[in-house]
C-alpha cells in the first residue's frame, strides 16, 4: 500500500507541521515505505494476546497524592518563552 | 602525567590520594574536549567556567573529608538531560535557545555524588537516529575513523569516551542509543532496566522505551556510575521503588555455572559475517571461565524493528506535541494566526527525521489505523516480551552482537530510513521488553571495534556488570585507544 500526497497533507495537518513543497514528495515516498515495512506485523498471530501496556510485568502507572508540592516558578519558566506580557504567553489573536 | 586514559575508578583513587586535584583533572579534560571539537564535534556546549567552579568545590570537599563517592570525576551529559542554567538543545533547532530552569534527576544525583560536568554531548535530534547525523549541530565523527559515524543517538557521549576526552558520559537508550554507539566506538555502554533510572528532566522521545544510562571505558566504571544514578524518584511516575544494590560488590564473582543463552535470531543473515568471529571468540572466553553456553530462540524477535517503528513514533508524536512555539522553543517569524504559529514553528524547528517520525506516529494513531497498527504492535510487543521471559527460564543472560555491522561511512545510510532503522535490529528487543542490556568491546574488524551485547532479566544489572567485568579482566579490547587520541 502506498500513501498519496493527500494522505501526507492530512497527516501533516493533524501533526501541525508545515511542510514545504519540496518536502511533500520526500515524505510520500519514505512514509509509504515505512508503512509497508511495519505492515509485516500483520503476519504475526496475535490471537488472544493482550496488548502490552507497561514494559514491566505487573506494574501500573503510580498516582501521586493530589496535593500541591511545587512552588510557583512562572517568571523563571517564562524566561524561555518567545513572547510574554504581564505573566501571560502572547499568541496571535484567536477571537475577533 | 597522563590522566586521560584513566578510568573513573583509577581517577577516584588518584584524587583521594591527592596525586592531582579535581581542578587539574578538569583542566586536562577540558583541553582535550576543546581541541577535539574540530575533528569529532562530540560536544554541543562546553561549560568550562562552571566546570572549574565545580572542580574547586570537589577539591574542597576532598580536603575536608566530606567528598561524595564520585568527587571530582569529570563527565559530560548527553544534551537530552536538562541542566539548570545551561543550554539543553536535545540536538534540535527547536531547542537551540532553551536554557533549562532545572536539573534532571540524573544530573542532580551525579552532581550530589561530586561529579564535575564539563559540558553537553552532541546527539541525534531528539535521540532519533542511529548515526548522529540528524543533529542540528552537525554529525559527530568516529574517533577510530573520522570518515565514519559514531553510531547514535548517543554518538557524542560514545565518541567522547572512546577518544578519552572524558572518562564517563551519560546517555539514553530508546532502541539501542547507548549500546549501538558504544559498540561502534569501542566503549562500554549500559542501558538499565526500564524504571531503574529516573526519566525526570530527560527530554521524552518514547516514554515506554526511554531509559537513561551510561557510557564508560569499563564495566567497573559503569557500576560506579549506575550506583549514583539509579533509584526511586517520586517525580517520575514510572520510576520503580526498589533498593539499589551495591553494583561494585558483586563485580568480581566467578562465572562458573553461569548459563548464557546464544540467541539464534541474533545470528541471522543481516549480521555482517566479519563481525561474527569476534562475537564467537567472546562467547568462547565465557566458556573458558566456566559459563555454560546454550542456544535459545526468541522467534518473534525478527519483528522487533517493525514493532518499534509503530510504538516509538506513536509515543514521539504525542510527546513532541508540546513544542508549540508558545511556551518555549523555536517560534516562527510573524505568524498570521495561531494555526500558522503552530505549523510553521514546528515545520521550521524540527529536522527531517523528527518530522518523519512525528508523521509516522500521527498516522498509526489516526482514526481507522489505530487497531491495525498501534494495537497490533503492542500485541506483538507482548509476544516479544514473552519470548524473552521464556528464554530466561532456561538461562541467566542472553548474548549476541550489539550491531549488525561495524561503524559505517558518514552519509552511507541517510537516504534510506529503513536501512538506517535496521541498525538497531539486535538492540530494540530489550527496549520493547524493558530489559537491561549492555555492550562491551570484544574485538576489531578492519580497525573498527565490534561490540558484544549482553541482555539480562529485569533488574539484573549487577549480574550483567559482573559478567562484563569478568570478561574485561581477561581481555584488553576495552583498553584500546584510537592512535590519534592515545
Amino acid at each position: 500500500m502506498s500513501l498519496t500526497r493527500a494522505d501526507i497533507e492530512r497527516i501533516a495537518h493533524l501533526a501541525r507541521l508545515n511542510l514545504t513543497e519540496a518536502e511533500i514528495p520526500v515524505y510520500v515516498d519514505s512514509l509509504s515505505r515505512i508503512v509497508d515495512f511495519v505492515s509485516e506485523l500483520e503476519r504475526a498471530d496475535t490471537g488472544g494476546i493482550t496488548p502490552m501496556a507497561h514494559p514491566l510485568p505487573g506494574l501500573r502507572q503510580r498516582l501521586r497524592a493530589d496535593v500541591v508540592d511545587e512552588s510557583n516558578r512562572r517568571d523563571l519558566y517564562q524566561r524561555n518563552a518567545p513572547a510574554t506580557q504581564a505573566g501571560l504567553y502572547l499568541v496571535p489573536k484567536v477571537i475577533e | 602525567m597522563t590522566l586521560h586514559t584513566r578510568t573513573v575508578a583509577e581517577l577516584g583513587q588518584g584524587l583521594r590520594r591527592r596525586e592531582y586535584s579535581a581542578v587539574e583533572l578538569a583542566q586536562a579534560c577540558l583541553g582535550r574536549l576543546e581541541s577535539a571539537q574540530v575533528e569529532l564535534n562530540a560536544m554541543i556546549t562546553i561549560t568550562a567556567e562552571q566546570a572549574l567552579a565545580e572542580a574547586a568545590a570537589a577539591d574542597a570537599a576532598l580536603a575536608a573529608g566530606r567528598a561524595g563517592p564520585l568527587a571530582g570525576i569529570p563527565l559530560v551529559h548527553k544534551d537530552i538531560f536538562c541542566t539548570e542554567g545551561v543550554l539543553t538543545s536535545c540536538g534540535s533547532k527547536m531547542l537551540a535557545n532553551f536554557v533549562s530552569p532545572y536539573d534532571a534527576t540524573v544530573v542532580a544525583r551525579l552532581k550530589a555524588a561530586g561529579t564535575v560536568m564539563l559540558g553537553k554531548a552532541n546527539m541525534d535530534e531528539f535521540a532519533m537516529g542511529s548515526s548522529n547525523e540528524t543533529s542540528f549541530f552537525g554529525p559527530v565523527r568516529n574517533p577510530w575513523d573520522p570518515r565514519r559515524v559514531p553510531g547514535g543517538s548517543s554518538g557524542g557521549s560514545a565518541a567522547a569516551v572512546a577518544a578519552r576526552l572524558v572518562p564517563a558520559a551519560t546517555a539514553t537508550d530508546t532502541g539501542g542509543s547507548i549500546r549501538q554507539p558504544a559498540a561502534l566506538c569501542g566503549v562500554t555502554g549500559l542501558k538499565p532496566t526500564y524504571g531503574r533510572v529516573s526519566r525526570y528532566g530527560m527530554i521524552a522521545f518514547a516514554s515506554s522505551l526511554d531509559q537513561g544510562g551510561v557510557i564508560t571505558q569499563t564495566a567497573e566504571d559503569a557500576a560506579l556510575m549506575l550506583g549514583a544514578m539509579a533509584g526511586f524518584d517520586p517525580r517520575d511516575s514510572t520510576s520503580v521503588d526498589m533498593p539499589v544494590p551495591d553494583y561494585c560488590a558483586t563485580l568480581a564473582r566467578p562465572l562458573e555455572g553461569l548459563r548464557i543463552g546464544i540467541v539464534r535470531e541474533f545470528f541471522d543473515e543481516g549480521l555482517d559475517p566479519v563481525c561474527e568471529q569476534p562475537i564467537r571468540a567472546a562467547l568462547a572466553e565465557y566458556e573458558r571461565q566456566g559459563a555454560l553456553l546454550r542456544e535459545v530462540s526468541c522467534p518473534n524477535l525478527p519483528l522487533s524493528v517493525p514493532t518499534y517503528y509503530v510504538v516509538a513514533p506513536a509515543e514521539c508524536s504525542s510527546n513532541l506535541a508540546r513544542f508549540d512555539g508558545v511556551r518555549f522553543g523555536h517560534r516562527c517569524e510573524r505568524p498570521r494566526d495561531l494555526m500558522d504559529l503552530y505549523t510553521r514553528s514546528r515545520g521550521e524547528g524540527f529536522g527531517a527525521e523528527v518530522k518523519r517520525r512525528i508523521m509516522t506516529g500521527t498516522y498509526v494513531l489516526s482514526a481507522g489505523y489505530y487497531d491495525a497498527y498501534y494495537l497490533k504492535a503492542q500485541r506483538v510487543r507482548q509476544l516479544i516480551s514473552q519470548d524473552f521471559a521464556r528464554a530466561f527460564e532456561q538461562v541467566d543472560l542472553l548474548a549476541g552482537p550489539t550491531s549488525p555491522t561495524p561503524a559505517f561511512a558518514l552519509g552511507a545510510k541517510v537516504s534510506d530510513p529503513i536501512t538506517m532503522y535496521l541498525n538497531d535490529i539486535y538492540t530494540i528487543g530489550a527496549n520493547l521488553a524493558g530489559l537491561p542490556g549492555l555492550s562491551i568491546p570484544c574485538g576489531f574488524v578492519g580497525g573498527l571495534p565490534v561490540g558484544l551485547q549482553l541482555i539480562g532479566p529485569h533488574f539484573s544489572e549487577a549480574l550483567l556488570l559482573n559478567a562484563a567485568h569478568r570478561y574485561q579482566l581477561e581481555t584488553d579490547w576495552h583498553r584500546r585507544v584510537p592512535s590519534a587520541w592515545a
